[in-house]
């Protein structure tokens, strides 16, 4: 069977579904404009809803290689395959990945979903993901990234190289629930073009072993933007080294940065930011905010601005340290007992209002965001 | 039964005594204003009676409707029915203004606003203020309406406001101290009023008045004359003159 005429998800087992389903995986796939599901080694499901036929592409990476030569022009480009030992591993070997293409001028209205998921145990999953948005369209990407709650050791390897041509808008949110035992290693590069938008939502409410990423936005076009907009819960002595980059090199060119982060049980988190002022009348700001809930974990904070030409006009603010005293004691004036005030702070601190979502999307996600936080 | 009484308290902030055995009573159904300069342990007192940590009780009781608080934690003081407005409360990421207030009313995220809610909140002209995060951007004017409307909607027994009137304009004063004498008003609470001014006297309905000076009680007695002779003689002058009546507040009928 060849991997674009993949079907739907009733293929896949209830329990499979059921675990994706708590990171945003909609299994009815009603309110969805496709889905994409990667199991372990394989591409399992690959689908437009019928409402959206015509107006965006959505398949297996390599059975879109096979159909569209083209689409080497786009593999590897912003993502070098030398950069480092999983990069190379994924040129080597892979299993496939998506390839999303939203059609020009088209508009997208409901969320495109997308799932890489592991079952086996002592996997090394590979995937090479290609997202292109042509000129003028506009739409909304969920990425959810898993591991069965009972699999042990296991990595994941991600290229995703995404491109966002003339006046395009993609706001791509991508969800990991990774395990105490999985090692993770996205590698993500953007290129926007002129007066076009990209916004990067990234999540991670899970323990994870060690997990490192630092995705990069090429902002090329004039007056193009990029915001990345970041959620991290480090838990259970998670390892995480998780940034992103900026580079403004378009005249009028915009980025924005959040980031908010706990730590808490011997997690350790390194939040980078970096924005590149490369032209005139280019614009960034980044703001870094973590929570440390205990000693054993820490937090650190490194935001970084390059400014290359004068007129560049970039700032940040960053802000790391316990939860505050003050404020806890402030809500329990109002009837709430130390846990639930303290629930109610970490649960503002991690807002998904930050994301520019739609209300429907924002709310599932808040959702599993309240979730994660209130199982601990 | 008295509301609240207060027996040979003495408190320490930073390990330094700023109230020194001071005793007191405040009558249910009532309000009372506590004058006092700078300094003079008003908003000591008032932490201390909301049991807010930093407050070390050296000796003495407080009773709150003849139950001993004085070792109870913020949360347990609260849902006895005290509560209190904060000068300078603080901002909280992402915690919206109108899900605090739901959670002041008992109410769940989900659960909307009554209709007497909201006319209360827009009342209070903090409609367009729900969807804002708690006091992030809010005027010294705005952080007080939010802070009375808050401690109305938990329908307190006992309130405790630090300076209401401190920072407002004369339009906010009027509105504020309107609700804090409606509500006293018509539930029967008592409350206990911090003050430099005495133009909220104008909308307060309070028969108690006392200075606080230097850790101590002084001149229980009602609120216009004692006014009026601070403004006259200072705090120290009206304190010497009246230093007789030290004892607290005779009954209304003595007055």
């Amino acid at each position: 069977m060849s991997a674009n005429s993949k079907g739907d998800l009733t293929k896949i087992p209830h329990q499979i579904l059921e675990e994706a389903a708590k990171v945003g995986l909609e299994t009815q796939d009603k309110n969805r404009s496709g889905t994409y599901f990667h199991l372990n080694q394989e591409t399992v499901a690959a689908k437009v809803n019928e409402l959206f036929e015509g107006k965006l592409e959505l398949m297996d990476v390599k059975a879109a290689l096979k159909k569209y030569p083209w689409l080497e022009e786009y593999r590897w480009k912003i993502v070098s395959k030398d950069k480092d030992e999983y990069t190379k591993k994924v040129a080597e070997d892979y299993s496939g990945g998506y390839f999303i293409r939203i059609l020009p001028g088209a508009e997208i209205t409901f969320p495109l979903q997308s799932c890489l998921m592991i079952t086996d145990r002592n996997l090394e999953q590979r995937v090479h993901n290609i997202i292109i948005a042509e000129e003028n369209s506009n739409a909304h990407i969920i990425t959810s990234c898993l591991q069965h709650s009972g699999v042990a050791n296991a990595s994941h390897l991600g290229i995703s190289e995404i491109y966002v041509k003339k006046n395009a808008s993609l706001n791509f949110t991508m969800i990991h629930q990774w395990s105490e035992n999985t090692l993770v290693r996205p590698r993500s590069a953007a290129v926007i073009e002129d007066n076009a938008t990209f916004v990067s939502n990234y999540v991670c409410m899970r323990p994870v072993r060690d997990m490192q990423m630092y995705p990069v936005a090429y902002c090329k076009g004039a007056d193009s933007r990029v915001s990345f907009n970041t959620i991290l819960y480090g838990q259970k002595n998670s390892l995480l080294d998780i940034g992103s980059k900026a580079v403004l090199t378009g005249r009028g060119s915009k980025a924005e940065m959040v980031s908010r982060a706990i730590a808490r049980e011997g997690s350790k988190m390194i939040v980078r930011g970096m924005i590149e002022g490369d032209t005139t009348e280019c614009k960034g700001h980044l703001e870094c905010r973590g929570l440390l809930m205990d000693d054993k974990s820490f937090i650190h904070s490194i935001p970084e601005l390059i400014a290359k030409t004068r007129g560049v006009d970039i700032t940040h603010e960053a802000a790391v340290g316990k939860i505050s005293e003050k404020e806890i004691v402030y809500l329990m004036t109002r009837k709430l007992s130390r846990d639930q005030a303290v629930s109610l702070i970490i649960r503002g601190f991690m807002d998904v209002g930050i994301m520019g979502l739609p209300d429907a999307l924002n709310a599932e996600i808040k959702n599993i965001v309240d979730k994660s936080t209130e199982s601990t | 039964m008295d509301a609240l009484e207060v027996k040979n308290l003495s408190v320490k902030v930073e390990g330094k005594l700023i109230l020194k055995n001071v005793s007191f009573s405040l009558r249910q159904g009532a309000s009372h204003i506590l004058f006092g300069p700078n300094g003079s342990g008003k908003t000591t007192l008032i932490s201390t009676l909301m049991g807010l940590p930093g407050y070390e009780v050296t000796s003495g009781s407080i009773l709150f409707m003849g139950q001993d608080i004085t070792h109870l934690t913020v949360d347990e003081r609260a849902k006895l029915g005290i509560v209190v407005s904060f000068q300078n409360p603080p901002e909280i990421t992402g915690v919206k203004l109108g899900e605090l207030l739901k959670l002041c009313l008992g109410k769940n995220a989900s659960e909307d606003f009554s209709a007497e809610e909201k006319r209360q909140i827009e009342a209070f002209r903090l409609t367009g203020f729900l969807n804002r995060e708690i006091n992030v951007g809010f005027s010294g004017g705005e952080r007080k309406r939010s802070e009375i409307l808050q401690l109305i909607f938990l329908k307190p027994k006992l309130m405790l406001l630090d300076e209401p009137d401190s920072g407002v304009d004369v339009e906010s004063l009027r509105l504020i101290a309107g609700e804090i004498q409606l509500y006293v008003g018509k539930s029967g609470s008592s409350a206990l009023i911090i003050t430099h001014k005495g133009d909220i006297l104008e909308h307060v309905k309070a028969s108690y008045a006392c200075i606080l000076l230097s850790g101590q009680f002084h001149c229980f007695t009602e609120p216009r004359s004692i006014y009026e002779d601070i403004k006259k003689l200072g705090y120290e002058g009206c304190v010497a003159c009246r230093r007789r009546n030290v004892e607290g507040w005779k009954s209304e009928r003595e007055q």
